[in-house]
């Protein structure tokens, strides 16, 4: 399986270990990820919120790239996920937009490729029962709160892959990795996403909501697949030590991939104790 | 031969402003079969009309014009003023001179060439017309009444005290409806079964009223005055003349329903007495959820001292003769799965109105003491959310579902009698309580009882250390808020009842996007559908309350009753006839046709007309190849004539 891969800029910095271990997964699954040539920002945060038409026009850019080698795409970021699938929709459906991307970059619409998130990756393209195969070492007794964050699954009419308020998709990944979902009412509360730089008064209080939850939910681990969330969760937690690991670095774990000691080191909250308390490492 | 009257009317400066009346009547006066053109101010005016009887009796007129507005304003007008003098009213035309021409022009000159031309082709049509007179049918005055809630009980007990015939139908085991669930009604505070339970017991004692229990309609036939329908009667296992309500065969049953189950009230087990207050009570077994279809189980059979579990019996079918039709299905609430940030249908302690009332009616199961569903504890703190689906085009419907503001003020209210040391918050966009008394009830619930009416929508319900946790916004204070509740309680949207899309092609009446009824006019005609012969009462048509679905049953039982009071039915005899020699049976009007109103005589070999059906639409007229179709007083002949003379005038 071939597909094309847009890291987007977080990958490349400050969610490396996203990238080296959604690599490092899907390698294991014999999916190729080949990166977009030339990609760039998809505008998310400070782009959409400022101009109607770089909204559209930084992510059509990638999609025009995408198009041109034609393998579906596959977006980790929830951010450049939500983006990108926002303005293919907006080319679907206006003729107007489309004119106007085709002046600005030379490019001719043709809604020939899919963009999936890791989640539909690996769900609907790889398949629950390949990964159940490859599972090296179950994480039994690992109780995770699965948080998919605010744009991975709204707006529902464009993301349209899960129920929005309550989405069940990497719930059911974690249980077939062995890992414990569990039950609680935070999936997809926001993080505070970009306020973490100009008000990260409200940034905490939001992550500090999101974590009491699944803590007294008895979670041991937060798992997400949105490199903002990631950022917020794991830096902008008040008084408490919750680690927060991305679904790439989970799989990685229980595929006993070498590389995991690369990658989940990385954070600023240690998962290690809970880890090895769990006798997972 | 002279013998055409033409009237011009000048509608005040409506159409005198536009045209040139006073020389677009010499001219017409000079037209060939024209004897005489008249203008006249206002020619619906009682002179103007004293004007039209005096000239057709004067000049011995035969054939008469009115230059005016619309037919569908006063073409019945001038039509019975023609026939206060003997002449037939399908003698008398309307030139529409005002929508089609004045109102729409600036151009004097033109208008009124126009004008002179619209006359011209109405003259054309006039002259071929035939008269003709009202197509009679007998009528059957029996009414049909589909579904038994408090409107079609009230439209029932209407029909039959006028001296009429009526067959109720009704979709569960007993008939009630949803105001059979409730608690107290508003206003009043007055106990819902016991009001409704009078009326309940006037029907089933009414000698003209017979009631279907567990039927649905499965298929309709015939026309006003003359329907036929075919009733399924699905099989209750109990027979029904044994049975005496004892209620032994329920103790026994091994299948019992949670009590805030959306079943009708007094449903707890899968063999069960609905509406325990009402009399004839009998045993009713629901096989979707019974043991013995899955596992043998035959506890209630064998513990029945009357012997009267049959677990053989079968549907059955029954053919009914009706003249005319109430449809009273009701509503149903919003779905729950599609409340996910709600938490509805997660969090037992998250609950709907109509699971409220069960919750504090005498027929709940906890006695007038208000007790949440997850563990039985009094609530402290009490939520009620409003506009809960309603008015919200994104996620749900965008109409306002009208009673829950009220519902919801009561609610509150009988929550504060029963816990007065309890807060209950209500979450509102706006209070809309408009109705006698209605507002000073609200009113008077936030001032006596201490209601907290927060101005904003709610986000967000979660479970927290068995709190149910909703976040909202007051939009007044400009402020987030929080509440740690007990219980909360949703107004969820009303939709039209199950079914209701199904029922609506089986009767072949409209309904709109969302699948209430439509009726024919939103303010003039407001019980019928555009089906003859169908009306329609309560909520089947739109959202309304107890007092407003009583007034629309009536208004539907009066037209029923109307319709019944003569012998024959008139029709509008518009209609298409067929030239048997030119028709060749090939059918093609039978499919074009809307209104069912072709079809074909297998003897004659020809395509015939059912005038009873035929609306005049003329669908049938341009598809028939032949020709062999034809309208009264709008044939091929007339039409291209008009189009003749409206092309060559100058």
């Amino acid at each position: 399986m071939i597909y094309s891969y847009y890291p987007g800029c977080s990958l490349h910095g400050s969610a490396k270990e996203y990238n080296h271990s959604t690599k490092a997964v899907c390698e294991k699954l014999g999916v190729e990820l080949r990166e977009l040539p030339d990609w760039i920002c998809c505008g998310a945060s400070s782009g959409h919120s400022l101009n109607k038409i770089l909204e559209i026009v930084l992510p059509a850019q990638n999609l025009k790239i995408a198009e041109k080698i034609g393998h579906d795409l596959v977006v980790p970021c929830a951010a450049c996920y939500n983006r990108l699938k926002v303005a293919k929709n907006e080319l679907r459906e206006k003729e107007e937009i489309r004119k106007q991307i085709k002046d600005l970059i030379n490019f001719d619409f043709q809604n020939n490729i899919e963009i999936l998130n890791l989640i539909e990756l690996i769900k609907n393209r790889i398949g629950l029962e390949t990964i159940r195969s490859k599972v090296v070492k179950p994480l039994k007794g690992l109780k995770v709160a699965c948080y998919y964050g605010c744009l991975l699954v709204r707006p529902p009419t464009i993301m349209d892959f899960d129920n929005p308020e309550h989405p069940m998709s990497l719930d059911e990944i974690m249980r077939v990795i062995g890992a414990e979902p569990i039950n609680w009412s935070f999936k997809t509360e926001c993080c505070g996403g970009s306020l973490s730089l100009s008000r990260d008064d409200i940034v905490k209080s939001l992550v500090g909501n999101i974590i009491r939850m699944a803590e007294e939910a008895g979670a041991h681990i937060i798992v997400t697949l949105c490199p903002l969330c990631m950022e917020n969760l794991d830096i902008r937690q008040p008084n408490y030590n919750f680690p927060i690991l991305y679904l790439t670095e989970l799989l990685a774990l229980a595929f006993n991939l070498k590389e995991s000691e690369n990658f989940i080191t990385k954070h600023i909250v240690n998962p290690l104790p809970v880890l090895e308390s769990l006798e997972l490492l | 031969m002279k013998n055409i009257g033409v009237f011009i009317c000048h509608c005040g400066i409506n159409i005198a402003g536009t045209v040139d009346v006073k020389r677009l009547a010499e001219e017409v006066t000079e037209f060939d079969d024209v004897k005489m053109a008249i203008d006249y101010v206002y020619m619906c005016s009682d002179p103007g009309q004293n004007l039209i009887k005096e000239k057709i009796k004067e000049q011995e007129l035969n054939k008469v014009i009115i230059a005016c507005c619309s037919p569908s304003l006063h073409e019945v007008t001038f039509r019975n003023t023609v026939q206060s003098v003997g002449l037939n009213p399908y003698q008398c035309e309307i030139a529409n001179i005002r929508e089609q021409c004045s109102w729409v022009h600036a151009d004097k000159q033109k208008a009124t060439q126009k004008a002179k031309e619209i006359i011209a082709a109405v003259i054309e049509k006039i002259k071929l017309n035939e008269s003709l007179s009202p197509i009679k049918v007998p009528v059957i005055k029996r009414a049909l009444i589909i579904g038994g809630g408090v409107s079609g009980i009230h439209a029932a007990l209407s029909i039959a005290y006028n001296g009429y015939e009526v067959v109720l139908v009704e979709r569960e085991a007993s008939i009630g409806g949803h105001m059979a669930e409730l608690s107290e009604t508003y206003l009043t505070q007055e106990c819902s079964p016991c009001l409704l339970s009078s009326k309940i017991v006037e029907v089933q004692n009414h000698p003209l009223i017979t009631i279907l229990t567990n039927s649905e309609i499965e298929e309709l036939d015939g026309y006003v005055g003359n329907f036929k329908v075919k009733i399924k009667t699905k099989a209750t296992f109990v027979d029904q003349e044994k049975c005496d309500g004892c209620g032994i065969c329920v103790e026994k049953c091994p299948v019992s329903i949670p009590w805030q189950s959306e079943e009708i009230s007094g449903k707890t087990r899968a063999i069960y007495i609905p509406y325990p207050q009402t009399i004839g009570n009998k045993a009713v077994i629901d096989k979707k959820i019974c043991k013995y279809f899955t596992e043998g189980c035959t506890k209630c059979k064998e513990a029945c001292p009357k012997n009267a579990i049959n677990f053989k019996q079968t549907d059955k079918i029954r053919e009914e003769a009706v003249g005319s039709i109430i449809v009273a299905t009701g509503y149903s609430l919003y779905p729950k799965e599609k409340l996910g940030e709600y938490g509805y249908g997660r969090y037992k302690d998250v609950i709907d109105g109509l699971q409220f009332e069960r919750l504090i009616s005498v027929w709940g199961q906890q006695n007038r003491e208000i007790r949440r569903p997850s563990d039985g504890k009094i609530p402290r703190e009490v939520v009620f959310i409003q506009c809960v689906g309603s008015r919200d085009p994104e996620h749900g419907v965008p109409y306002c579902s009208k009673i829950c503001c009220m519902y919801v003020a009561k609610h509150a209210k009988l929550y504060k009698q029963a816990v007065p040391e309890g807060q209950a918050y209500i979450f509102y966009i706006d209070v809309r309580a408009g109705g006698k008394g209605y507002d000073e009830f609200v009113q008077n619930a936030i001032e006596e009882d201490g209601l907290y009416y927060i101005r904003g929508k709610v986000s967000k319900i979660f479970q927290e250390n068995g709190k149910i946790i909703v976040w909202g916004v007051d939009t007044l204070a400009g402020r987030q808020i929080e509440i740690a509740a007990d219980l909360v309680v949703l107004a969820t949207a009303i939709i039209p009842s199950k079914g209701a899309k199904e029922l609506a092609n089986k009767l072949k009446i409209s309904s709109d996007e969302y699948g209430f009824f439509s009726e024919v006019h939103p303010k003039l005609r407001p019980v019928e559908s555009p089906t003859p012969g169908i009306y329609l009462a309560g909520c089947a048509q739109a959202p309304r309350d107890i007092p407003e679905s009583v007034s629309h049953a009536l208004g539907a039982a009066s037209k029923v009753a109307g319709l019944f009071s003569e012998d024959l039915l008139s029709h509008e005899p518009i209609v298409v006839w067929v030239d048997e020699d030119l028709c060749k049976a090939c059918g093609i009007c039978v499919e074009v046709c809307p209104y069912k109103a072709r079809e074909i005589d297998k003897w004659k070999k020809i395509a015939k007309v059912i005038e009873v059906l035929c609306q005049g639409c003329g669908a049938c007229v341009t598809a028939c190849p032949n020709s062999a179709t034809q309208q009264r007083n709008l044939t091929s002949k007339q039409v291209f004539n008009m189009i003749d003379a409206a092309i060559s005038i100058k």
